[in-house]
């Protein structure tokens, strides 16, 4: 064996620098901009869902420049998006964030359970922790050729829903349950028939996505499906994007969508980031990240700044509420979304 | 084959240590401590737990699933791979020599990429799938859609297992069965057939084996509807999304014997092959 | 007559299904990635996270390569070179991840190593991060690709045999040497080939690493996690360009393996007549005879 050592040095020297190399690549991102600042730069990771990567974009900018003044530092801010569950259960195992921005209060929960959030979380910012809020709308193709105009007209047979799936993404759950909400009211309370209601629902929806961005896609991009279940801003967004091709329809029964803000405490902690991702999120509150946010479609939860988008978002909408009308997400997701809970009913037999 | 010096004599070669040494200690780390996880995640659950896990009815759906498509789209492979190794082999024509290369494209090409090309060529007015909008038939978004990202990726086990034996075989058998006066279907299927039949069987189960656990090009195109158009791959996401490991872990066992009860059978029948061969 | 009309059905049939099937994604991608003209291509495929991207799957590719051709190498050795109990175990074991959803690939190094998993007080003490990082984007990749290189030596070693290796050792030569000098000028289109299939797989995986990935832009997102992004951000054209600078990676690749396969071929076919030539290596001859007529010896 020993004098083979010869070349077992050699490959081992080539893999070693090999590791080298990556861990070189890897260092210089985050080394590239130092020198000028008197602080070091910084990195945050933000790991959000599907339909917010432009509002995200936008006041990254908006947060970099406010940083700058505020504490003369560069800040640079990573971000990921896809699911609702599948961020918050990346982050849960390990994926370091230093704060979540997701669309419910339930997937943040999780991590609360995880241990990776301190209790009390949810009233560390404003209004629960939720700086815009948002709805569920429908999309549909222009000159809405199928007359939908609300719930009960999308589970008649012969129409195509495009929803994705409850069981992965946030916004589906809300989805789910302003659906829900319209036929409790309508069947005055009989949850028969409302389970009934979404069985025929449910039978309509043809491709059923993981998350809210792929829903879209499939009917925006792909052409398929006669309504969209959207985010109010991702229906915003889809006319935005392609012009004079889909109209919104708004229900009369909608949902208020809040989608939760929050430090991952165990990551910022670590990294010592704990003061910039409360600036990070303490500043979405601010007046001009709250304007931001009502152009990207999303309704600021500041209301002085909502009337200014009143031609944008139709207010007088009837919202139900998580907390109020089901419970809060703890108990709404027991009874519908867990394994065998009224969702999974609705695809058996 | 190639069994000199092999039985229980002394080893003259040296570095059995060192590769032995490495190849145990890569395939440990690499393949068998991670496998071993998700016993140790199914270790914490009953018994019972785990079938329940394994064998609730939205779970066989999903097997249900993922082992027609991917068999319908072996079968489909295994038929069209035998023609093109045929041809490949046989035939001298123009671009055969590409179409050869070509046959790999699947393995090269990035699943996701195969993925949204396949979805986009089968959407309602995509290139494909506008021939069939007309019968009523869409593709997308249904099984159909699903059996055909797998036929897809499937493509070269079957070609590239049945080439090599065809090119062994040489014309020269065949001619010599039509000396005798067999007519040419006859000595296709009676001398041929055979020959080629362990390798295609071969190729059947590498592609059914694959077909089973493709996730990156089937997820544009399959539906995700339970127990209509949800794939096995996709429900194991579902259930890690909502942090249901056991679940998971417990379907994901049932998976991994499937394939390896393909690959068993796999080398069985090349067992088989060579034992023929020895004669 | 009646030959030649099978004859041209038959191509008939190969080439229709090899256009469908092959020939129609590969129109797709190039047409719908030139579709808004060359600025937006170029856009597409120079945006920083883009090229971040592309970097990053080089780099994932360049690395688990090695490691798989290394070990290949090694592996091909031990199982070839010598007999012992539980080598059909071992190959069986090495096969695995042929068999296995990359989904489950991802998942297992999750169950090991992440946050949750029983790795991970030693990876906090020690301060590492495997998932959500390079290392376990690295690890993911060289799961799924872990038998490609193995899997075209193995059968090139087995046909060989070993009788020109033991004359060597009985000869005094080192293992190093008897590696270098005999039997890689034997395998080494073999090892290219082994190399180049590894690469094409390591360069488009998809399933194993959007598992372990994290998806975070600029820094854990490869190409073809890439293309995804872009599907999703209202980007068709942009996703459809970077897709099809992953379509001519592996269109190289595939020229590439051909011309290797083509090399191999005629060096093996040369090597054949030399040896028969010369009437040497009987051994050889007898092998290489057992193979080409099977059932006659």
């Amino acid at each position: 064996m020993k004098k083979q050592s010869k070349p077992a040095r050699i490959i081992i020297a080539a893999l070693a620098a090999a590791i080298m190399l990556s861990s070189i690549s890897g260092c210089g991102q985050t080394s590239a901009s130092a020198g000028q600042s008197p602080k070091a730069p910084v990195e945050i990771t933000n790991v959000s869902y599907d339909p917010t990567r432009e509002l995200y974009e936008a006041y990254n900018k908006v947060f970099q420049a406010y940083w700058k003044a505020e504490a003369d530092q560069d800040v640079t801010i990573v971000q990921s998006h896809g699911g609702s569950g599948k961020q918050a259960r990346s982050v849960l195992e390990g994926n370091e964030a230093d704060v979540v921005t997701l669309a419910l209060e339930y997937d943040i929960a999780e991590l609360e359970k995880g241990g990776l959030i301190e209790p009390g979380w949810v009233n560390e910012f404003e209004k629960n922790s939720a700086p815009y809020t948002s709805t569920i709308v429908f999309l549909v193709r222009k000159d809405n050729p199928k007359n939908i105009e609300d719930w009960d007209d999308i589970v008649v047979p012969g129409i195509e829903v495009i929803t994705p799936d409850p069981k992965t993404s946030g916004g589906a759950r809300w989805n789910f349950l302003a659906a829900w909400a319209f036929a409790l009211k309508l069947y005055s309370g009989d949850e028969a028939q409302t389970t009934q209601f979404l069985k025929d629902l449910y039978t309509n929806v043809s491709v059923l996505d993981s998350g809210a961005r792929g829903s879209t896609t499939t009917f925006v991009e792909n052409g398929k499906g006669d309504v969209l279940l959207a985010w109010e801003n991702e229906a915003f967004l889809s006319l935005k994007e392609h012009p004079g091709e889909f109209e919104i329809v708004t229900p009369s029964v909608s949902i208020l969508a809040q989608p939760s803000v929050a430090i991952v405490d165990e990551v910022a902690k670590k990294r010592g980031t704990e003061e910039i991702a409360k600036a990070y999120l303490q500043h979405l509150y601010s007046d001009e990240a709250q304007k931001l946010a009502g152009e990207n479609y999303y309704r600021p939860s500041n209301t002085a700044i909502l009337q200014e988008f009143s031609s944008t978002f139709d207010l007088s909408l009837e919202l139900v509420e998580i907390d109020k009308d089901f419970g809060g997400w703890e108990a709404a997701t027991a009874k519908f979304f867990a394994d065998d809970a009224i969702f999974d009913q609705i695809y058996e037999q | 084959m190639g069994a000199f010096g092999k039985r229980g004599k002394a080893r003259v070669i040296p570095g059995f240590g060192l590769s032995m040494g490495i190849t145990v200690s890569m395939v440990s780390l690499i393949v068998i401590v991670p496998m071993l996880s998700i016993l140790v995640i199914l270790s914490g659950m009953s018994l019972a737990d785990i079938w329940k896990a394994a064998t609730e009815r939205k779970v066989l759906a999903a097997y249900w699933v993922s082992l027609s498509a991917s068999f319908i789209a072996a079968v489909v492979n295994s038929v069209f791979g035998v023609i093109l190794a045929w041809c490949l082999v046989r035939y001298k024509f123009p671009g055969r020599r590409l179409l050869d290369g070509f046959i790999e494209l699947p393995f090269a090409l990035p699943t996701a990429v195969a993925g949204i090309a396949l979805t986009t060529l089968c959407l309602p007015d995509g290139w494909i799938g506008r021939l069939f909008t007309g019968f009523g038939i869409s593709i997308s978004y249904t099984r159909i859609g699903i059996t055909v990202a797998l036929i897809f990726i499937g493509i070269p086990f079957v070609v590239r297992s049945v080439q090599p034996v065809l090119e062994k075989l040489g014309p020269e058998c065949e001619e010599a069965a039509q000396m005798l006066g067999a007519s040419k279907t006859r000595t296709f299927f009676k001398v041929i057939f055979p020959e080629i039949m362990p390798a295609a069987l071969t190729g059947f189960g590498l592609a059914f084996a694959r077909g089973l656990g493709e996730y990156g090009s089937v997820i544009f195109i399959a539906g995700n509807i339970p127990y209509k158009t949800q794939i096995v791959p996709l429900l194991i996401m579902s259930k890690l999304e909502q942090f249901n490991y056991g679940d998971a872990a417990a379907i994901a066992l049932v998976m991994i014997l499937f394939s390896f009860f393909i690959l068993f059978a796999i080398n069985l029948a090349q067992s088989k092959i060579s034992k023929a061969e020895k004669g | 007559m009646v030959d030649k009309i099978v004859k041209c059905f038959l191509i008939v049939i190969a080439c229709a299904f090899a256009l469908l099937m092959l020939g129609l994604p590969l129109a797709a991608v190039a047409t719908y990635a030139l579709r808004e003209g060359y600025g937006v291509f170029i856009a597409a495929i120079t945006d920083p996270y883009a090229l971040s991207a592309l970097r990053l799957t080089l780099l994932t590719t360049v690395i688990s390569v090695s490691v798989n051709t290394v070990f290949g190498l090694f592996a091909a050795w031990a199982l070839t070179r010598f007999s012992f109990k539980g080598r059909s175990l071992l190959t069986t074991v090495m096969d695995i991840p042929f068999a296995v959803s990359p989904v489950i690939a991802g998942l297992v190094f999750i169950l090991v190593f992440g946050r949750i998993g029983w790795a991970a007080p030693v990876l906090s003490f020690l301060n590492l991060k495997i998932v959500f990082a390079l290392p376990g984007i690295v690890l993911a990749t060289i799961f799924v690709t872990f038998p490609f290189v193995s899997r075209e030596l193995i059968p090139v070693l087995n046909a060989r045999g070993v009788a020109e290796e033991e004359a060597a050792a009985l000869m005094g030569a080192s293992g190093w040497k008897i590696f270098f000098r005999i039997t890689l000028p034997h395998i080494k289109w073999a090892l290219m080939y082994g190399v180049i299939l590894c690469s094409a797989r390591a360069l488009g995986e998809f399933g194993a690493v959007s598992v372990v990935s994290g998806h975070l832009r600029g820094k854990t997102n490869t190409l073809p996690l890439h293309v995804e992004v872009l599907f999703g951000e209202f980007h068709l054209t942009a996703a459809f360009a970077v897709s099809s600078i992953l379509m001519l990676i592996a269109i190289l690749t595939l020229i590439l393996k051909t011309v290797v396969e083509v090399k191999g071929k005629k060096e093996g076919a040369s090597a054949i007549v030399e040896l028969k030539g010369k009437n040497e290596g009987a051994n050889a001859i007898v092998e290489l005879n057992g193979i080409k007529e099977g059932s006659s010896v």
